[in-house]
């Protein structure tokens, strides 16, 4: 098993034909992913033609709405690369259509469209990953997002980080370690999201092939802290998996927005070692270096 | 994006909220008049620079005076003295740096007759996904330290998007803030007036503290600090109008130009990464291996040749940096193209301090190819810790 997609999701891209949204859809296609589809406003009934990596050229429909697409094509799933101005309606969009999982890679929504997403998702049937974040992947099967395919193997750890470039660093370690991945999953860098820690655990420690989990925190907010609690609550009750983590941010500045929307130490909260206190109070084993996630995971595993 | 107190009053008297009158002066020939067009007896002189704890800092230069950034003057000879004495000077707290923030303007405000001094802000907490009043009766101090020592005596009020501040929202913040008469009729309406503020303006954080209640019983907003969601200045251009350069890093500016997340810090070894969080991430190993970080520098995700360039040329500038540490994880971003902007920039600017450079994921081997090809006195690295161990060795001189 896997988490949140596996060989039948169906895609589609929101913002499909523009340069991101082709590069990407064209990876995606390449990985094997049923990307079924795409949406552009006043493009519907043409085709979005794409070239493969192979240099193999390809074709996919284009609707004017995600529910007209959603009909037509069965998607279950959509990924959003909708310039941060316009991402908020196109998140909405989804919504409304019930697309089951949305995927919003857009960075730079401003926080108060987020606010305003959320309450609307927490009264829909959907659930969104993101914004701000590399997408989702589980090998060999499906790949929605940016994150580079050729980095990941079929395996048992589940990798989940509000760090694109760190999950990375995760997924490429264990399959050097020959342990590979169930899925990634990157929830983004921005403070108001649609998926934090704890839902993704949830569903870790519900998979019977995830055997063990990587969690990539960083400065700024309690997602963390509120993930620890959640892992000794379901420990407690029986449900425990060996976990390594990481938490990025430990030199930053007080005050200052680290890149990452979400990644501010403010008001005397979010900083690194109260994060990663609480993640070792869980039973976590928290890595000093991110350079050592893979052969930590190993090493927790021969315990 | 930070605004001036001055500036934050003006925004939010706009929208109704009551302040006091005041003028801002860039220059000491306008401060008589500043001075004169207020009625007295008090007039408050208060230095503007953005960061917080003016009252308690202290100027760097002698001809200052022993007092703070916030002086009051009981007749105008005085107020006059002490914008003298604060203007162009170089004001320490415990949100600047040791080197202070030069004080290029002063707010002269008409004085308030002090009841009770109270704290309100909004923010949007994380937690539930919404705006949020943070409220206490404790106003005037450091809220963190009120948060530290007596957390029951702050209240914390996530808001509804769909219905914004209800009547029920407002009578639990004056609750909170132990309101009565005519101070409760006022932060009834102030209440809804902040919060509108706060969503129509994209805020990020709005403090006011103090709020006071005045001896004749009504609420006024004492000081104010605002800072702005920058990823939706877009829609205020008025609100982009206020912004003022002389309080931010030269560096920082022309990053931004660039669109590079660059934050200047003390330490040496300067710092080029792709991603939030690797970049963070390389700074703390940089620390691990015993040496400070001279910066956090995120070039993106799907930077070009020319951007790279400009990130290292920005590093470059700054004076203490004695090495430089490439980290980059290609997933979007391919390897030989950063490759390419660096040496780039690398000939552009002479090079003159040790490199090293760590290139993983997409097409990361033809990176280290052109390299490796360069003739460039460049060092490769593996990964990270092996990139951390060799710049730090490298500024060491082993």
């Amino acid at each position: 098993m896997s988490i949140l997609i596996d060989k039948n999701t169906k895609v589609l891209t929101q913002g499909m034909t523009g340069k991101t949204g082709t590069f990407h859809t064209e990876q995606g296609i390449a990985y094997g992913t049923q990307m079924v589809g795409g949406i552009t406003p006043g493009k519907g009934g043409t085709n979005w033609e794409g070239t493969l990596p192979d240099g193999s050229k390809v074709q996919r429909p284009l609707f004017n709405t995600v529910a007209e697409a959603r009909e037509k094509t069965g998607a279950n799933a959509t990924v959003i690369y909708v310039p941060p101005k316009f991402c908020a309606a196109a998140i909405e969009e989804a919504i409304d259509a019930e697309i089951p999982l949305i995927v919003t890679i857009t960075e730079g929504v401003p926080v108060l469209d987020m606010v305003r997403v959320k309450d609307k998702l927490a009264r829909s049937k959907s659930r969104l990953i993101g914004p701000n974040c590399p997408g989702v992947l589980t090998p060999g099967q499906c790949k929605i997002g940016i994150m580079p395919g050729n980095i990941f193997s079929k395996g048992n750890i589940g990798v989940l980080s509000r760090s694109g470039t760190l999950t990375y660093e995760a997924v490429f370690q264990t399959t050097n370690e020959g342990l590979g991945q169930t899925t990634a999953v990157g929830i983004g860098g921005d403070p108001v999201k649609g998926t934090d820690f704890i839902d993704v655990l949830e569903m870790f420690l519900a998979d019977d092939e995830t055997k063990a989990i990587i969690m990539i925190g960083e400065i700024g907010g309690s997602g963390e802290e509120e993930a620890a609690q959640f892992l000794k609550d379901e420990a407690k009750r029986g449900r425990k998996k060996p976990m390594v983590g990481f938490i990025a941010g430990r030199t930053a500045p007080k005050g200052r927005t680290m890149g990452h929307a979400g990644a501010i130490v403010s008001g005397g909260k979010g900083d690194a070692e109260s994060k990663i206190a609480a993640m070792e109070s869980a039973g976590i084993v928290v890595s000093p270096s991110p350079a050592r996630l893979g052969t930590t995971m190993t090493e927790v595993l021969k315990r | 994006m930070n605004i001036h107190e001055h500036q934050a009053k003006e925004v939010l008297k706009s929208f109704g909220a009551p302040v006091a009158k005041g003028v801002a002066i860039t220059s000491l020939d306008q401060a008589q008049a500043a001075i004169d067009a207020l009625p007295g007896p008090l007039w408050v002189v208060k230095s503007q620079i953005h960061a917080g704890g003016r009252g308690k800092g202290k100027f760097i230069e002698q001809e200052a005076g022993e007092k703070g950034g916030v002086r009051l003057g009981f007749s105008k000879e005085q107020a006059l003295a002490h914008v003298k004495a604060m203007l162009g000077h170089h004001l320490v707290t415990a949100q600047t740096s040791a080197a202070g923030r030069q004080v290029n303007r002063i707010y002269i405000e008409d004085g308030a007759d002090i009841e009770k001094e109270l704290y309100c802000s909004l923010l949007v907490d994380r937690g539930s996904g919404k705006v949020a009043f943070v409220v206490s009766t404790e106003g005037g101090m450091d809220i963190e330290a009120v948060a530290h020592d007596t957390p029951e005596r702050i209240m914390t009020l996530p808001i509804e998007p769909s219905t914004g501040v209800t009547d029920a929202d407002a009578g639990k913040i004056c609750d909170a803030l132990k309101l009565s008469g005519e101070a409760r009729t006022d932060m009834i309406g102030l209440s809804k007036i902040l919060y509108k503020a706060f969503v129509e303006k994209d805020m990020a954080m709005l403090e006011i503290n103090p709020l006071i209640v005045m001896k004749d019983g009504h609420v006024r907003v004492l000081d104010a600090k605002v800072s702005f969601d920058g990823n939706a200045l877009f829609r205020h251009p008025d609100i982009v109008a206020l912004r003022d350069k002389s309080e931010e890093d030269e560096k920082e500016i022309e990053a931004s130009a660039w669109d590079l997340a660059y934050i200047a810090l003390d330490g040496t070894i300067g710092c080029m990464v792709n991603g939030a969080g690797l970049a963070m991430a390389t700074m703390d190993i940089i620390k691990l291996y015993g040496e400070e970080p001279a910066n956090f520098c995120d070039v993106g995700g799907g930077a070009g040749k020319e951007k790279v360039a400009a990130a290292f040329k920005i590093i470059m500038k700054d004076p203490k940096v004695k090495g430089i540490l490439v980290n980059i994880f290609g997933g979007i971003m391919k390897c030989d193209v950063i490759a390419e902007g660096v040496l780039a920039a690398v000939r552009e600017t002479n090079l003159a301090v040790p490199l090293v450079v760590r290139l993983e994921g997409t097409n990361a081997e033809l990176g280290k190819k052109i390299i490796r090809d360069s003739g460039l006195n460049v060092i490769p690295a593996n990964d990270l810790d092996d990139a951390a161990q060799k710049i730090v060795a490298a500024i060491k001189g082993k």
